[in-house]
């Protein structure tokens, strides 16, 4: 490096930015810590308009007056902010040359969910050619989408194509200022997907970020904007099941929503982070801010997530349902094993009248983990005639972990009903020697019981996600009993 | 096929079995009969490999094999299918996906490849007609919300579907009506060959009116003490076990 960072950050701060750093490859990795430069240097990197930086800045000052969340029931030590690098530009992962060099154990987890050698490869970073067939997938895939007016792409690729929309919905329904990490990730956010449904289009495809090819090292602070015009409709699904090794030890994603008038928006995900090794060592913070908005009369947001990864998990996709009769839905399954915490949920908030809500979360605890659910119902005084149901199961393995539940209920008119349920369960030993007795080893037993249990968030999936979540479930708890 | 030397079987040191002999033969079918809380359920346990059971003494032999020494679900896979007197719920695990996660497990341990899903399905089909079986009960939980009888028809379902060598039906005719009663011991009788055994245990003369046994046991007391052929079971339905006890004194 022969140029001193700060000028350089001084001369994209001044004046217009002209030819970007790509010519200087060595520059593509921002100084460690994070500072106003920081932020600059990022948006300059990303050639972001002036309002965006601003947006940043602005999110950057929030944060320093904000302090961590100590409320969640998680336990990590303190994460030294300065110690984190918060630009590296797409780089390559180091290429690896065959299957062989790949970790044998990610191997053996890819087989057991029956992904294609291809795939594998892709996955974890093996060259592949250039014609592999997710990439032409993805190009007759984008020609349909264009066809009916869907945009689709790399948030960073919104911010110059769209940026009107950008502009008019980052931040509206996550505001910076809304919790630590969210400002964080408002500050420094990399990139992440955007997708625009036009009004009265049925998106005919589910969305995935599977087949976005921009989507390689934006992890760390991803950010997605998904807006459902008015009667719309679309099903958006986020990440891929295979496991994914990232070293980045703090995570921390924005998603919002908006759903207009009549729109129904549907967001899966199957997160498999790392979660550390059987002794509670390494593995990823997770912490994310999900939230839409049912901004239209009639609109619908549903969440559907199965949480298997992670070391720590901290998450509450949200619906604020803000048009009459709107309905908003959390479909949820989380296991922790060995020494994972999770503490994730959901928030409904009614401030339309007769809207509707559901959560159904189910935990699985093995080893010495730590799973918990915390959720939200409020009732608004407008929210007339609406209603929730709520249904939290936990269901243990061993007894070395623990489950916890912290339903917050607050009603402030007379003619809304919140109902809520909890139970906590165990796989019994008469349920495992009955599979045994079929045939069925105990590893299968616990798998197949693990599944039924899970079965009512397992069905909102999307087909081709369900399977691949079915075996992750089965995978993220072997060597848990017995 | 099976032979039982001596059997000492014990729980919380507490002694339940307290010396069994029993010697099953390819094509056989033994009943088992006795009063409440004699151990035939725990003896039923014992030979599928339940491990709560503590075995004191005695050996269980099955085809040439040590038993004891055996996993429960490699004693399954071996051919042993027990009929379980309490079924147990499985929510959310239907019938055809327990089923079908059984037999190719089986196949498995055999170095057989999973049978494929249609080959898969019309044997369901062809099962679930022969046990005169709802369509819609195959869709459902495994157990679940069943009643008595259903869980009891499931179990001969399941073991129609296993094709066991030995089968181990406890109880399965309490909670039957008569109709299911006739249609579960079709059923039995369809499945017998002569390279396979029963070992039904039961209560009632009736159902060995239609499954009918070649060998009778009492078990009384954590003892068979009276073995014979089917006319014991009437003489058994007629006089109770008192008789039996006054024997033994
Ligand atoms: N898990 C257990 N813990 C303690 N005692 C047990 C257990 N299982 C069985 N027993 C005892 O062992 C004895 C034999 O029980 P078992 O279930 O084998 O009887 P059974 O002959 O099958 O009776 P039934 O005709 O009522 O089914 C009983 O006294 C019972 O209470
Ligand atoms: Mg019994």
């Amino acid at each position: 490096m022969d140029k001193d960072p700060n000028n350089i950050l001084e001369e994209v701060t001044q004046g217009e930015y002209k030819y970007g750093f790509y010519t200087d490859i060595e520059m593509d990795t921002a100084p460690k810590g994070l500072t106003e430069d920081t932020i600059r240097f990022i948006s300059a990197k990303k050639n972001e308009p002036e309002w965006l930086l601003q947006f940043r800045l602005d999110a950057y000052h929030k944060w320093l007056g904000m302090t961590e969340p100590a409320w969640a029931h998680l336990h990590h030590p303190p994460i030294d902010y300065q110690n984190i690098i918060y630009y590296a530009a797409p780089k390559r992962k180091k290429e690896l040359a065959s299957l062989d060099e790949v970790d044998p154990e990610l191997i053996a987890t890819f087989n057991k969910l029956g992904i294609s050698l291809e795939e594998q490869k892709r996955l974890s970073g093996v060259a592949v050619d250039a014609v592999i067939d997710s990439v032409s997938v993805k190009t007759t895939f984008s020609e349909t989408l264009e066809k009916q007016g869907i945009i689709f792409c790399s948030f960073s690729e919104a911010v110059q194509k769209v940026p009107d929309l950008v502009k008019q919905y980052l931040g509206s329904v996550v505001p910076s200022e809304d919790n630590y990490f969210a400002a964080l990730n408002s500050a420094v956010f990399s990139d992440g997907s955007f997708c625009y449904i036009p009004k009265g289009v049925r998106c005919p495809i589910e969305l995935s970020t599977y087949f976005r090819i921009n989507a390689a090292n934006t992890g760390q602070f991803e950010r997605t904007l998904i807006i459902g015009d008015e009667n719309s409709y679309v099903s958006y699904m986020e990440g891929c099941t295979a496991p994914m090794r990232d070293e980045n030890q703090l995570h921390a994603a924005i998603v919002e929503i908006i759903a207009l008038k009549e729109a129904e928006v549907k967001y899966s995900t199957v997160q498999n982070w790392y979660p550390g090794n059987k002794k509670g060592e390494g593995g990823i913070y997770n912490f994310v801010t999900k939230r839409g908005i049912c901004k239209g009369n009639n609109s619908k947001i549903s969440w559907t997530q199965v949480e298997t990864g992670s070391a720590i998990t901290w998450k509450y996709p949200s619906v604020v349902l803000m048009g009459d009769n709107s309905v908003g839905e959390f479909y949820s399954v989380a296991v922790t094993n060995n020494y994972q915490q999770a503490d994730t949920g959901s928030k409904m908030i009614h401030l339309g009248k007769n809207t509707r809500s559901t959560i159904v979360s189910k935990g699985i605890s093995a080893g010495h983990s730590s799973n918990s659910y915390r959720g939200l119902v409020k009732m608004t005084k407008r929210a007339e005639n609406s209603r929730n149901f709520s249904q939290c199961d936990s269901l243990l393995l061993g007894d070395k972990c623990g489950a916890h539940t912290f339903p917050y209920i607050k009603t402030e008119n007379k003619t809304s009903i919140v109902e809520h349920e909890a139970t906590t369960s165990k796989i019994s030993d008469d349920q495992l020697f009955y599979c045994n007795q079929r045939g069925i080893s105990t590893e299968s037993a616990i798998g197949l019981i693990v599944n039924g249990y899970a079965r009512e968030v397992l069905k909102q999936l999307p087909m081709e996600f369900a399977v691949e979540a079915q075996k992750l479930l089965s995978i993220s708890l072997e060597g848990s009993v017995g | 096929m099976l032979s039982i030397k001596n059997l000492r079987v014990s729980i919380n040191n507490k002694e339940i079995l307290k010396g069994v002999n029993l010697e099953v033969r390819p094509g056989e079918v033994h009943a088992i009969m006795g009063p409440n809380g004699t151990g035939k359920s725990t003896l039923a346990s014992v030979i599928s490999g339940r491990e709560i059971f503590t075995v004191d003494e005695g050996e269980i032999l099955y085809k040439g094999k040590n038993l004891l020494e055996m996993p429960v679900e490699d004693r399954a896979s071996e051919g042993i299918f027990l009929g379980f007197q309490y079924p147990v719920e499985i929510p959310g695990v239907s019938i055809t996906n327990f089923m079908r996660t059984a037999v190719n497990e089986q196949r498995k341990y055999h170095g057989l490849d999973p049978m494929p899903a249609n080959e898969f399905l019309a044997k369901m089909e062809e099962k679930k007609k022969m046990l005169e079986i709802h369509a819609k009960l195959a869709n459902r939980s495994v157990n679940e919300g069943f009643s008595g009888g259903e869980k009891k028809k499931n179990e001969i379902f399941q073991m129609a579907m296993l094709e066991p060598s030995l089968a181990i039906l406890d109880e399965t005719d309490s909670g039957l009506d008569i109709d299911a009663l006739k249609i579960v011991a079709n059923g039995v009788n369809k499945l017998r060959r002569p390279d396979n055994a029963f070992v039904v245990i039961t209560h009632y003369q009736r159902l060995l009116e239609y499954i009918v046994p070649d060998i009778v046991h009492v078990l009384f007391d954590g003892r068979i003490v009276r073995s014979g052929g089917k006319e014991l079971a009437i003489e058994l339905e007629e006089k109770g076990y008192e008789w039996i006890k006054a024997e033994l004194v």
